[in-house]
């Protein structure tokens, strides 16, 4: 396992142990995982003996239940994403992207789901796909989606509140990146970036393509689980904290009448107060998650979780090193306007 | 006598990999100037537009993330 360079001799064969040993992995990922909500209730109610029917022995068998599922969920799926990632490069996005107008939307939006990305990041990764021939629209679904729709948002999202959200979460957040994007690239808006960086000469191609071995490929994927899951769990543990707090105090849909979806302007605000806040998926599902247990409507929590995340104040700020204020203007409106219609179809038809 | 170039912005993950080369050139005493790169004219010009980024005499030797420090101390002898 710990061996990254040998080369060839490996890294050819078909990996049959790589395969055998993710499998009794699974096996017993899945057995532990199975037997968690067992193991909490009697932990609580009888080995410790509190009555089921105390609020308190509620609060604290779902925060036993909870911070151990959604640990071991965020774990597999960062893995397996890690995994998925140590084949797909920038270099090779970028590579798949160049030239191409409305499909390259709907490909660049998919791709930033599993394309390794921070923040910082953006500005280095805007000009290498500008120089590549990308239009500037497959880069604004790419640069959309990125950072909004990914493992992590989807494993919480899962854990958490159900596949069902997961699944709105991923569709529509991919609509919001293929349309905005696909809006802005019919815009022309071209003169609106910095001139300089359309005078650069790209050094084509220059990242090396690295032919990983499985060996490579599985320390990636461990090392990303243990950046990511080293990193979160602070915040999930103190978000399933509060959701057990909710889960066990605060009576189902008592505040739906103040944050739930009859006001109007419930959607609009939610997306503003979104913007100055700057969080990844991490720290701001938990929040979701109590909002959602207090009975806010689900289109104006999404709406705020994705101004959260895909609008961002400092990120605005990394931006106008290569785009004009202008363009700035017309991102964060194109994009507010995608939150927007996602926020008030879910609370029409839900 | 190596060039070193590390390429990034100032995040975390940046300044993590300069710290790794720092140390790599110090520890195995390989003859190596050390440079960091933070304009991103520059980064395209080499061709790089994953940071952090590891550059040794013009190649690009790592993308995207943190490199380990014996593959640096390898590169610098190579």
């Amino acid at each position: 396992m710990k061996c990254t360079t040998c080369e060839s001799s490996t890294s050819s064969r078909f990996p049959l142990k790589y395969i055998l040993a993710g499998l009794g992995a699974l096996a017993i990922w899945y057995a532990l995982y199975s037997r968690l909500l067992p193991f909490s209730e009697w932990l609580i109610f009888k080995a410790v003996g509190m009555d089921q029917s105390s609020r308190l022995a509620q609060a604290l068998q779902f925060f036993v239940y909870d911070t151990p599922k959604v640990l071991m969920l965020l774990t597999l799926v960062v893995f397996a994403v890690g995994i998925l990632r140590s084949f797909v490069t920038v270099a090779w996005t970028r590579r798949v992207l160049a030239g191409r107008q409305s499909l390259g939307n709907v490909l660049a939006a998919v791709l930033g789901i599993v394309t390794p990305f921070c923040s910082c990041s953006a500005v280095p990764l805007f000009i290498g796909f500008m120089t590549a021939g990308i239009p500037l629209g497959v880069t604004f679904s790419f640069l959309i989606s990125a950072p909004m729709v990914n493992e992590i948002a989807l494993a919480l999202l899962y854990g958490l509140l159900g596949w069902k959200v997961a699944g709105l979460y991923l569709v529509t957040g991919l609509s919001v990146a293929i349309g905005a994007g696909w809006v802005m690239g019919r815009m022309n808006l071209e003169r609106h970036v910095e001139d300089w960086v359309l005078q650069i000469r790209a050094g084509a191609a220059a990242e090396p393509d690295e032919r990983m071995t499985w060996a490579g490929r599985i320390e990636y994927a461990a090392d990303s689980v243990r950046e990511i899951v080293g990193r979160v769990w602070k915040f999930i543990i103190l978000g399933i904290a509060a959701g057990a707090g909710i889960h066990g105090y605060v009576p189902e849909g008592q505040l739906a009448g103040i944050m739930g979806g009859g006001d109007w302007w419930s959607v609009p605000l939610s997306v503003l107060i979104g913007i100055p806040m700057y969080s990844n998926a991490a720290g701001v599902v938990p929040v979701v998650e109590a909002l959602l247990g207090k009975g806010a409507a689900l289109g104006t929590v999404l709406a705020f979780m994705m101004s959260v995340i895909a609008l961002s104040f400092p990120e605005m700020v990394i931006l106008r090193k290569v785009l004009k204020p202008r363009l700035i203007a017309v991102f964060v409106g194109v994009v507010g306007s995608g939150i927007l219609l996602v926020g008030y179809l879910f609370n029409a038809i839900l | 006598m190596k060039h070193v170039q590390v390429l990034g912005p100032g995040c975390a993950k940046c300044d993590e990999t300069a710290k790794v080369v720092q140390e790599a050139i110090a520890e195995s005493g390989a003859e190596a100037s050390f440079e960091k790169v933070t304009d991103f004219g520059v980064m395209a010009s080499l061709g790089v537009f994953t940071t952090p980024a590891v550059v040794v005499d013009g190649q690009v030797k790592v993308v995207g993330k943190v490199p380990k420090k014996a593959d640096v101390v390898a590169w610098l002898s190579a």
